[in-house]
């Protein structure tokens, strides 16, 4: 069986972000990278896959530039067998803010001469927040589409899953080949060693431009892309906050509430 | 002429959500900024009851998709039908609430259609009578002003940042001829629990408990909740300690909410749980730990144990 794995590389969350001189997206300079937390659950369903079954094998497909390379050599240390990285870093200005659309057409072209059975994506990249590419993945494969899955089994051709909804959960199944997304309670991500990191350092990636591909990158990245970035910027910043003082609990809370009611006035 | 401008709206529990009204009173100011009329889809079981009373809020015009196989939320049925009626309608603005329903179906949608969708927008614009929407990302880091391309432009709102306003619409009820369509995904099994309290998500009121609650006894969180009328979160080490499901976690791996009122208690105050709640209106933060994170995200800070500022804060309530 043929898992692929979609995996993106995002700003680590604990690090602060700084806005390029351009406005439209971020500097990349400084900031520290991380694999998106969501993929992490999808890489990790996808080993435990393996490691259960025969004749598995889990390949990376992962859409960025020249610094995901990174991420591909922790999702080798984890476990992973193949990785394809579709490079498409932004000397050029034509490939820069993709969003889900241009994202997805990559990886749906990719996917036509790649096999696979099941697809494993994150319920949402925590950068873009989209929530998207998998839905226009699984349109553009034509593939069934299970979100936010907390469980799985695969017996034969055949994926039940255990999905998180509105109020509870639901059981639900789809015929192979077919795209899931990870959402948290599926499984507890590996951390791999450092040393095993290092070593992932000489794995093979199979790494492909965009022209390779057989596109025109003026049809992608911001070009090509339905939701256009035009400017990004911080919000305001908050006021330092208020410490509220007072001799006991009590006192403090009663400070609390009447600054609620008259000053914040939200109750 | 500008084109229409539609709501897809969302039933539970049998009411409709805020959020559903939320985005109608959104699509009414640009509907009337743009001349043009407002139009909201129902999709259901039997619909009718609720579906009028979104005149109310501005509805010109409210198509009711009624079949049983739509009682609850399925993907596949759900997006054959609304890009069925949104081929017929062909409105200019689409806008759905960005809850986890809305979400899936948004993005189901849009990939059928092949148009674009900015989610979770906090304000919109017009510009000659083109959608520009604004979102956060980044975990609430950065605010980032879209374009959305195509002749259909797709959004999904924030719950709670937009207001409610009453509006008369013209309230035309019309049942659309329902079509499930094609679907890959077979439903086997349901478990919802319906509660009366709010949805995290939507609640205007958060109290949420970290690792400093100690067990999983909540219920001084709960009785606050309770009398903000609002909903108890977690930070995810309460979830992973197992103290709290999953649905209420907040933070990155969980949700992200922006109620009225936010208040942290026993939650140091990492950036993951910060990305989850940073955009609420006012934070407040319980921690008995001076330094604690928390108290930077925090708009009012209480150093003191949590275990005896909420009680006095329910009882200082109920005065
Ligand atoms: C990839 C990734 C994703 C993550 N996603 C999320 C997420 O979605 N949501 C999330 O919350 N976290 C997330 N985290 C975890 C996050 O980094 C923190 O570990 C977590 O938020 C800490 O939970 P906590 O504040 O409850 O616990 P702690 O950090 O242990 O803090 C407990 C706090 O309680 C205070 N306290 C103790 N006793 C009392 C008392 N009696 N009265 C008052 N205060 C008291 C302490 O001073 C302390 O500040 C994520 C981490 C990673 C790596
Ligand atoms: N650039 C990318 N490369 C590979 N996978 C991606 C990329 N962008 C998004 N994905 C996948 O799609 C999921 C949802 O992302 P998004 O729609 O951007 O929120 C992610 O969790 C990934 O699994």
């Amino acid at each position: 069986m043929n898992i692929i794995v979609l995996m993106k590389q995002v700003p680590d969350t604990e690090a602060p972000v700084e806005i390029a001189a351009s406005k439209d997206r971020l500097d990349d300079e400084d900031i520290k990278w991380a694999i998106n937390p969501y993929d992490e659950f999808a890489l990790e369903e996808a080993l435990l896959i393996k490691e259960a079954g025969d004749d598995v094998t889990v390949t990376v497909i992962t859409v960025g530039p020249d610094r995901v390379s990174e991420a591909i050599r922790v999702a080798y240390a984890m476990g992973v067998d193949n990785a394809i990285h579709i490079n498409d870093e932004y000397d050029d200005e034509a490939y820069g803010a993709a969003d889900a659309y241009t994202t997805a057409k990559i990886i749906a072209k990719v996917l036509e001469d790649t096999p696979h059975d099941l697809i494993i994506a994150g319920n949402r990249a925590v950068d873009d927040d989209n929530y998207q590419v998998p839905a226009f993945i699984a349109k553009q494969c034509n593939l069934p589409m299970i979100a936010l899955v907390t469980k799985q089994t695969i017996e034969g051709s055949e994926i039940t899953c255990e999905q998180s909804i509105d109020g509870g959960t639901a059981v639900v199944k789809a015929s192979l080949p077919a795209i899931i997304t990870a959402n948290k309670g599926l499984n507890e991500p590996r951390y791999p060693a450092f040393r095993a990191i290092m070593k992932a350092k000489k794995k093979k990636v199979d790494e492909r431009e965009l022209d390779e591909i057989g596109f025109d990158p003026e049809t992608l990245g911001a070009a090509g892309a339905k939701v256009k970035i035009r400017s990004l910027e911080f919000p305001p910043e908050r006021a330092e906050g208020k410490r509220i003082e007072g001799s006991s609990p009590a006192e403090k809370a009663a400070e609390l509430v009447k600054l609620l009611r008259e000053e914040a006035n939200v109750i | 002429m500008a084109k229409d401008v539609m709501i897809v709206t969302e039933i539970w529990n049998d009411a409709f959500r805020k959020i559903s009204l939320e985005a109608l009173s959104e699509g009414r100011r640009l509907a009337d900024e743009l001349g043009s009329s407002l139009t909201a889809v129902v999709l259901g079981d039997a619909v009718e009851a609720h579906a009028k009373t979104l005149a109310e809020y501005g509805a010109d015009t409210i198509l009711m998709a009624q079949d049983p196989g739509l009682k609850t939320f399925r993907p596949c049925e759900y997006e054959n039908v609304v890009a069925g009626i949104i081929g017929d309608q062909a409105p200019g603005i689409v806008i759905f609430g960005a809850t986890r329903q809305g979400r899936e179906l948004s993005a189901c949608v849009a990939a059928r259609l092949n148009a674009g969708l900015a989610v979770e927008c906090t304000g919109f614009a017009l510009e000659e009578e083109r959608l520009v929407a604004t979102r956060f990302m980044y975990g609430g880091k950065v605010i980032a002003t879209v374009d959305i391309d195509g002749d259909i432009q797709m959004a999904s709102i924030r719950p709670n940042v937009f207001e409610v306003t009453k509006a008369d619409g013209a309230g035309k009820l019309e049942s659309v001829a329902v079509d499930l369509g094609e679907v890959n995904v077979t439903l086997i099994e349901e478990k919802i629990e319906m509660s009366a309290k709010a949805e995290l998500t939507e609640a205007d009121y958060i109290v949420s408990g970290g690792r400093g609650m100690e067990s999983d006894d909540f219920s001084v969180l709960e009785e606050l909740a309770d009398v903000l009328g609002g909903a108890v979160g977690a930070s995810r080490n309460a979830v992973d300690l197992g103290w709290r499901p999953q649905s209420d976690q907040v933070g990155q791996t969980g949700k992200v909410v922006s109620p009225k009122l936010y208040i942290a208690c026993g939650i140091s105050g990492a950036m993951q749980h910060v990305a989850g709640m940073s955009t609420s209106n006012v934070i407040v933060a319980i921690n008995n730990d001076p330094d604690a994170l928390i108290f930077r995200a925090a708009d009012y800070c209480i150093v003191d144990d949590l275990f005896e500022v909420v009680p006095a804060i329910t009882a200082e309530l109920k005065k």
